[in-house]
């Protein structure tokens, strides 16, 4: 008895309450029924599936999200069923307020759409999160590497890159030795 | 007079007759009298002027293959602020694309995080942006306290003010001092890196260093000020203004500069919004925008300051608005040394603040606590946040995912140099190369901050 009711509470208490979220962000709810919005510190955060996340984010950019602040990614291997979750942190100027999406990618079938259609400034940090995390931008216009070496194998920033794995940087000083 | 006659044509519209093709011994000359080149139509104009971006992923097909050249600036060249590359693609003097190349400094710092403590971060990100490290120990300090859920008492807040004030000072110092040493002003250079030794060596009498300071750390502080802080502090907020003055003297109407500064590498409102390039660069387009303003964070919002903005979007603009920047940080820095609250400057909370020097020679209890708070650090609550800080090159933000453990799960800088450098295709293309230089310079790129 006692269980079911903090169960219910629980639930009361990370459902939105209809107040706190801005009118621009609840249109945005409205309109894709399957983002789930959490805030998380204070932040406002919508957790958006991969076939939501491209017409969601032209949405949001339509609603006065005129910049895209920032593309990244988190690695959750072994700690979550999808492994990947993409980060995008939008700002609107008109608004004054930031939204952030949450794409969960699985490690199995990394592709995303490029959100550089839309906003692109998105192609650097696409190009880093390619880099760094081995996610394909479906779209891109110039998808390689931008911070490792053109023949640099595997993506840093994945948890199971370890950190002293490598002896040299560069195949051509390592042929050399 | 009369040579210059109007006859009506068919139509009816004026017909202009060239005054020396009228009997006139006046020689033919080209001049006047060509028409208007391929080159000159009103879209190649506004393409020109940087109104309209040409697409950098199609190719031009107006000029003919042999015609075009591709040349690399970099990455050991001076004037590119570090190791940034650029591949220019010219026709004569006419750069048609330019596409930057970085990663020549990338040391991994992202990935370094995940292996430090939270107590340890600042040491880390302190070394990204080089030229504005209490910035980036901002970021990320706010970042953690707020997975933490602590807020810093106010003389820390209002020490994280003044000197990140004052380092936006020295850092917009340094790129004035390169903006004119780029172009040729070499006494530019001297001056303000004159200048900003004065706030240098405020910063390593107060943090023990010049730079990669350590100061700011999650829960306040490293250090109080030191005695004395006040007297350096007046005469900083004495000299600068002064200076300040004397580069506006030397430059702002130097015929020289204004021809090399004036209508180089412009970039429009919407451009910069489009791609995500923020601060003085922003600023100089026209946009009234200021996270200092727009998100205030450690109570700068107390502090009575302008946010200058530009009309042009031009280099010269960018040089005015961060000369007026430096004025504003010196405003908000003699309002901070005017009312400097007392109290202490780190959180009153043990789990994340060391005890006392003078208790651990006495308490085996604190020395334990000291040991644990230096080699495992303290744990922060599961979660996810984005801080951003307006540093002297833009948004400046912090990206902090924590599982509950001593360490980030992640850490990731939104750096504004990596955003504001993607300006520079759009800035430079169908200028003259000449002027490449003044556009990276006034771009202020620091390639610690765009590799990390």
């Amino acid at each position: 008895m006692t269980d079911e009711r903090q169960v219910a509470d629980e639930g009361a208490a990370e459902g939105p309450s209809p107040a706190e979220i801005p009118d621009v962000l609840a249109e945005l709810v409205a309109r894709f029924p399957e983002a789930v919005y959490a805030p998380s510190a204070g932040q406002h955060t919508l957790t958006v599936s991969r076939d939501d996340y491209h017409p969601l984010a032209e949405a949001a950019r339509d609603a006065g999200f005129e910049v895209c602040a920032d593309v990244t990614c988190v690695d959750w291997f072994r700690r979550r069923p999808v492994r990947f979750e993409l980060v995008v942190n939008l700002l609107s100027h008109r608004h004054r307020l930031r939204l952030r999406l949450l794409v969960p990618v699985p490690a199995d079938d990394p592709v995303v759409p490029s959100l550089t259609g839309l906003w692109p400034g998105a192609n650097f940090p696409e190009r880093e999160v390619f880099d760094m995390f081995g996610i394909v931008f479906e779209g891109h216009p110039d998808l390689t590497r931008i911070l490792m070496p053109d023949d640099w194998e595997g993506h840093p920033l994945r948890k199971d890159f370890a950190v002293g794995s490598v002896p040299v940087q560069f195949k051509a000083s390592h042929k050399a030795t | 007079m009369s040579d210059e006659t109007t006859t009506p044509t068919v139509d009816g519209g004026p017909e202009v007759v060239d005054i020396w093709l009228s009997g006139t011994e006046v020689p033919p000359t080209d001049e006047g009298a060509q028409e208007m080149a391929e080159s000159e139509t009103e879209p190649r104009l506004r393409e020109q002027l940087g109104s309209v971006v040409a697409d950098d992923y199609v190719d031009d097909e107006v000029a003919p293959e042999d015609e075009r050249m591709i040349i690399n600036m970099g990455p050991q060249h001076p004037s590119t602020h570090g190791v940034l590359r650029l591949q220019l693609e010219l026709e004569g003097e006419i750069i048609r694309r330019s596409k930057p190349i970085i990663g020549y400094l990338h040391t991994g710092m992202e990935k370094t995080a995940e292996g430090l403590t939270f107590a340890q971060g600042p040491t880390n990100v302190t070394r990204m942006d080089y030229l504005a490290p209490l910035h980036n120990e901002l970021a990320y300090s706010l970042a953690v306290e707020q997975l933490l859920g602590i807020e810093v008492p106010p003389r820390a807040q209002a020490i994280r003010v003044l000197m990140t004030e004052l380092n936006r000072v020295s850092s917009h110092l340094v790129a004035l001092a390169t903006n004119g040493m780029d172009i040729g002003a070499l006494s530019m250079m001297l001056y303000g890196f004159r200048e900003r030794e004065l706030i240098l060596e405020f910063f390593e009498k107060t943090t023990g260093l010049r730079m990669n300071h350590n100061y700011i750390r999650p829960g306040g502080v490293a250090v109080d000020l030191p005695p004395g802080w006040r007297r350096d502090v007046a005469r900083i907020v004495e000299t600068i203004p002064a200076r300040i003055q004397d580069y506006e003297d030397l430059l702002a109407e130097n015929p020289i500069w204004l021809s090399r500064t004036k209508g180089v590498g412009v970039i429009t409102a919407e451009e910069c919004l489009a791609y995500g390039i923020t601060g003085p660069i922003l600023r100089s387009t026209g946009v009234d925008w200021d996270l200092r303003k727009a998100f205030p964070y450690s109570g700068i919002d107390q502090y009575e300051f302008d946010v200058p903005t530009g009309t042009n979007g031009d280099v010269y603009d960018r040089f005015l608005i961060r000369m007026e920047e430096i004025r504003q940080s010196i405003r908000i820095v003699d309002q901070v040394a005017e009312t400097m609250p007392k109290g202490d400057y780190r959180v009153d909370d043990r789990k994340v603040t060391p005890p006392p020097r003078a208790r651990i020679d006495e308490s085996m209890e604190a020395l334990i606590h000291h040991f644990k708070i230096f080699t495992e650090g303290f744990r922060v609550p599961p979660g996810e946040t984005y801080v951003a800080v307006e540093s002297p090159r833009g948004e400046l933000g912090c990206y902090l995912v924590s599982d509950g453990g001593g360490k980030p799960w992640r850490m990731h800088i939104r750096a504004p140099s990596f955003y504001n450098l993607q300006a520079l295709p759009v800035m430079m293309a169908d200028t003259l190369v000449a002027d490449t230089i003044a556009t990276i310079a006034s771009l202020d790129p620091v390639m610690g901050d765009v590799d990390r």
